[in-house]
């Protein structure tokens, strides 16, 4: 048995292939075997093609692969357009019911695997009086045997996924498992599962370990799931409170009022309502707002291709906001890391009172990772500086009997605070809140409070590990990279024996640490889902020197196949 | 009545006989009776957007947040979900919240928020030079339109009606112990609360003559009939001539959004073992 695999499952959408492949990998799960799930689909509610791709690995993966070992089709759409893809000893696990041209009607040249094992999915659900959806266990159940899991295994799954639901979709299931044949039996990996979870969940889950108290949101792929999400925890802790406004515009308005009233709060969008939020992100700026912004890129510009992904707002989120003003910008690259980071930017937001953004995108949002519990160590939720209800409250301190106030960081307090006047401004001002328009020493000593801030932080984030290093670490070639091209870079880097580079933090930029990752390389490229190389564009403005890029911009990822191709002929 | 405690040392830079100051005047007389009322003064927090009226929160010494263009009620709204316990008021203007910022005026009295709104209607935008706004009437001569404007004014009490506002008022800003009173019964009310202020600007758009002429006030109307108020708010439609009522149009009782928004939200002190509790089902 090799040491990874991957299946393929697609359908329609409305087919449920999405919930199949995450129920394929959770067995695989209990295997031990680590798990990247793909998700592919369209902006369409039914009809169309979605399609999922688990792959397995003995090792940590976030990346996926063109070729598969299996393909589970729904419907002959599935068939016609990923049989390509299938590995000459794969194996095609196909719905009879959906898939009537098999084998004969199309070129059996085409399909390299050789067989394929019909199972008459809708037959046998509706036979045992099941709804249509649940055609999707017999499938899992063929796939079980495919790949010579327990029965007990699959049992266990689907009684601990679907409850009281459970017995039908079982008997659902075993007929396909008994239907099936083994081909390949996978081994039991000596690992413990870990939670599988989309990075968009571990967002959600990031900031409520900071104390995330309010969440604001306009629906927007590839973002909404967030909000879904921590509706659902709503639903069930009702610890936080979680509103979806009339628009973009409201949402970050609303979130920065929130947090003027004492509340934690964090919005999410994609590019395009990010874009309506900008205005109110210089708000925050200037009325010292301290809010977290999760901008997760699709591809644009303007609609785009709304279900897809895309690495094009970089430069955006660096400078977004009109006029001079500080945020903290941090890039994940899988759900780890969007756990780790959304919680350090809440605790950043709040330290330093100022906005952060969580710049993600559709391959972090939507797929799914394995995540090492172990995160949650790294996240506590952190204070910032609260007012010490002495003496007359200001809300934009700067001095404080003669001692400036080193960092930059006024105390905070709240309206309903008795002793407290609450002032808080989108103009320039005092101390005290008030507008401050003639005395120019005035203006210069805020704009200089809230740009002394940013010192602090750039040395609060040298205590952090805000540059990842992998593949060889003394390699003289170079790659660089952010976000969902963390994972198939660091296992590419490893392979072909490159350094890899991945900065977390992009505002402000740890120049130190990059230096140090740097040193001794000769040639850098950088790997983008972008057109105008955004990353490298960047860089070159930190004074490092990129030799080129490799980018793609269709809307998909990269693909381990074509991107070693790539890279290998690149770095020749 | 001691209003000395909202008084601030600052220079104000409204135009002499600005009806802003009958505003602000009858804002903090109704501070004051709410105080007397037992409501605590750091509860008051006062929201605005930019304009002319924005300039109110340099006057007064409550909590104030001073937002962007439009965004007044954005930000309220925000700020009354944080902490329901906030009486939270808004100050914009026509230009502010009628042409800017109306999507937010629009949901907020559809979703019923327990706030109130006040706007410095003075019919045009003033701070940028005397441009038409939502309710300048057709014809109106300003800067960016010196053959008359094209477009007639809308009638925002109508708007709120129809939005789903629960308490729509409309009040002088030469009768400040009328506008005061409104502004109490508006705090009181428990939902969304529309006072129409109007407010002559004596630098663009001089109103006091005209509006003392017609100006009456409401007595023995049914707040609860939606025919009643309509007819009252159709005798003036911010074009022509006619009678203008001021007084409350309109009063009903609904549940109010902020606070169905926090009802039995709860604090965790163990968030880690919740989410560890998560994070095993997704094994």
């Amino acid at each position: 048995m090799s040491k990874e695999f991957s299946i393929l499952i697609g359908g329609a959408a409305g087919e449920g292939t999405r919930m199949s492949g995450q129920l394929i990998g959770k067995l695989l799960n209990q295997y031990g075997w680590r798990i990247f799930i793909y998700e592919d689909y369209q902006s369409l509610i039914t009809g169309g093609h979605n399609f999922s791709i688990i792959r397995a690995s003995k090792e940590r993966i976030s990346a996926s692969t063109k070729e598969i070992d299996y393909l589970i089709a729904l419907n002959q759409d599935t068939l016609q357009r990923h049989k390509g893809r299938l590995k000459k000893e794969g194996l095609i696990i196909y719905n009879s019911d959906g898939v009537k041209n098999y084998p004969q009607r199309h070129n059996s040249d085409q399909i390299k695997g050789e067989k394929g094992i019909g199972i008459a999915a809708l037959t046998i659900t509706t036979q045992l009086g099941g709804k249509p959806i649940m055609k999707n266990s017999s499938l899992l159940g063929a796939l079980g045997k495919v790949l010579g899991i327990d029965w007990q295994a699959i049992e266990d799954l689907l009684k601990r996924e679907f409850g009281e639901k459970a017995e039908l979709n079982l008997k659902i299931a075993k007929a396909g498992y008994d239907k099936a044949e083994t081909h390949n039996k996978i081994e039991k990996l000596n690992q413990k599962p870990l939670p599988l979870i989309t990075g968009n969940e571990a967002v959600a889950l990031g900031a409520l370990k900071a104390g995330l108290e309010v969440y604001i949101s306009y629906p927007m792929t590839p973002a909404s799931s967030i909000l879904h999400y921590l509706a659902g925890i709503k639903k069930d802790l009702k610890n936080i409170v979680v509103f979806q406004p009339e628009n973009e515009i409201e949402v970050i308005n609303a979130a920065i009022g929130a947090a003027y009233s004492g509340k934690r709060a964090m919005v999410g969008s994609s590019g395009g309502g990010f874009a309506l939020m900008v205005e109110a992100l210089s708000l925050a700026g200037q009325s010292e707002s301290p809010i977290v912004v999760v901008e997760s890129q699709r591809p644009g510009p303007a609609t785009g291709l709304p279900t897809y992904t895309a690495q094009g707002d970089l430069l955006f989120v660096l400078s977004a906001g009109h006029g001079d003003f500080f945020r903290f910008v941090v890039a994940p690259g899988d759900a780890e890391e969007s756990f780790y980071l959304t919680g350090l930017a809440m605790n950043m937001a709040w330290k330093y009172q100022l906005p952060a953004i969580v710049l993600i995108d559709k391959e972090i949002s939507e797929d799914t990772f394995n995540l090492d519990e172990s995160v949650l160590e790294k996240i506590e939720k952190r204070d910032g500086r609260f007012w010490n209800k002495k003496g007359n409250y200001k809300r934009y301190l700067d001095t404080n009997g003669g001692v400036p106030s080193i960092d930059g960081i006024s105390p905070l307090a709240f309206p309903g605070e008795a002793g407290a006047v609450v002032k808080a401004t989108s103009y320039e001002h005092d101390e005290f809140g008030i507008t401050a328009e003639e005395d120019e020493g005035q203006i210069r000593r805020m704009q200089e409070k809230r740009k002394r801030k940013i010192f602090y932080l750039y040395k609060d984030i040298d205590e952090l590990k805000a540059v990842n290093v992998f593949g060889n670490k003394n390699s003289e070639k170079a790659v660089i990279v952010f976000g969902s091209n963390k994972g198939i870079a660091a296992e590419l880097g490893k392979e072909l024996g490159l350094r890899v580079i991945q900065p977390l933090i992009f505002q402000p930029f740890p120049e130190e640490q990059m230096k140090k990752a740097l040193s001794g390389v000769k040639k850098v490229i950088t790997i983008e889902t972008n057109v105008s190389a955004q990353l490298a564009q960047f860089l070159s403005c930190q004074r490092i020197k990129v030799d080129g890029s490799l980018l793609k911009y269709t809307g998909r990822p990269f693909f381990i196949e074509e991107l070693r191709e790539e890279l290998i002929k690149k770095l020749q | 009545m001691n209003k000395t405690n909202l008084d601030l040392p600052t220079k104000n830079t409204w135009c002499p006989g600005c009806g802003n100051f009958g505003i602000l005047q009858a804002i903090k007389n109704a501070i004051s009776i709410l105080e007397q009322k037992g409501v605590k003064k750091e509860n008051f927090v006062l929201t605005t957007g930019i304009g002319c009226h924005a300039k109110i929160v340099d006057y007064i010494n409550i909590n104030t947040f001073y937002g962007l263009h439009g965004r007044a009620l954005a930000a309220a709204v925000g700020i009354k979900i944080g902490n329901p316990n906030l009486k939270v008021l808004t100050c914009s203007g026509d230009g502010d919240s009628y042409n800017e910022g109306i999507s937010h005026l629009v949901y907020a009295a559809k979703r019923n928020i327990d706030l109130t709104m006040m706007i410095h209607n003075n019919r045009n935008f003033a701070l940028t030079t005397g441009q038409y706004s939502a309710t300048s009437p057709r014809g109106f001569k300003g800067r960016s339109t010196p053959e008359g404007s094209q477009e007639s004014a809308f009638n925002p009490l109508e708007l709120m009606l129809a939005s789903g506002a629960t308490f729509i008022a409309r009040g002088y800003a030469a009768k400040i112990d009328h506008l005061t009173n409104l502004i109490v019964q508006a705090v009181e009310h428990k939902g969304f609360s529309f006072i129409d202020i109007l407010d002559p600007c004596v630098a663009w758009f001089n109103t006091y003559e005209d509006y003392n002429k017609r100006v009456y006030e409401l007595k023995d109307n049914d707040f609860s009939s939606k025919e009643d108020a309509i007819k009252r708010m159709w005798e003036w439609d911010y074009n022509n001539g006619g009678k203008i009522a001021i007084g409350v149009f309109y009063k009903i009782e609904k549940p109010a959004f902020d606070q169905e928004l926090n009802s039995g939200i709860v604090k965790i002190d163990n968030i880690d073992s919740k989410i560890r509790e998560i994070l095993e089902k997704r094994i």
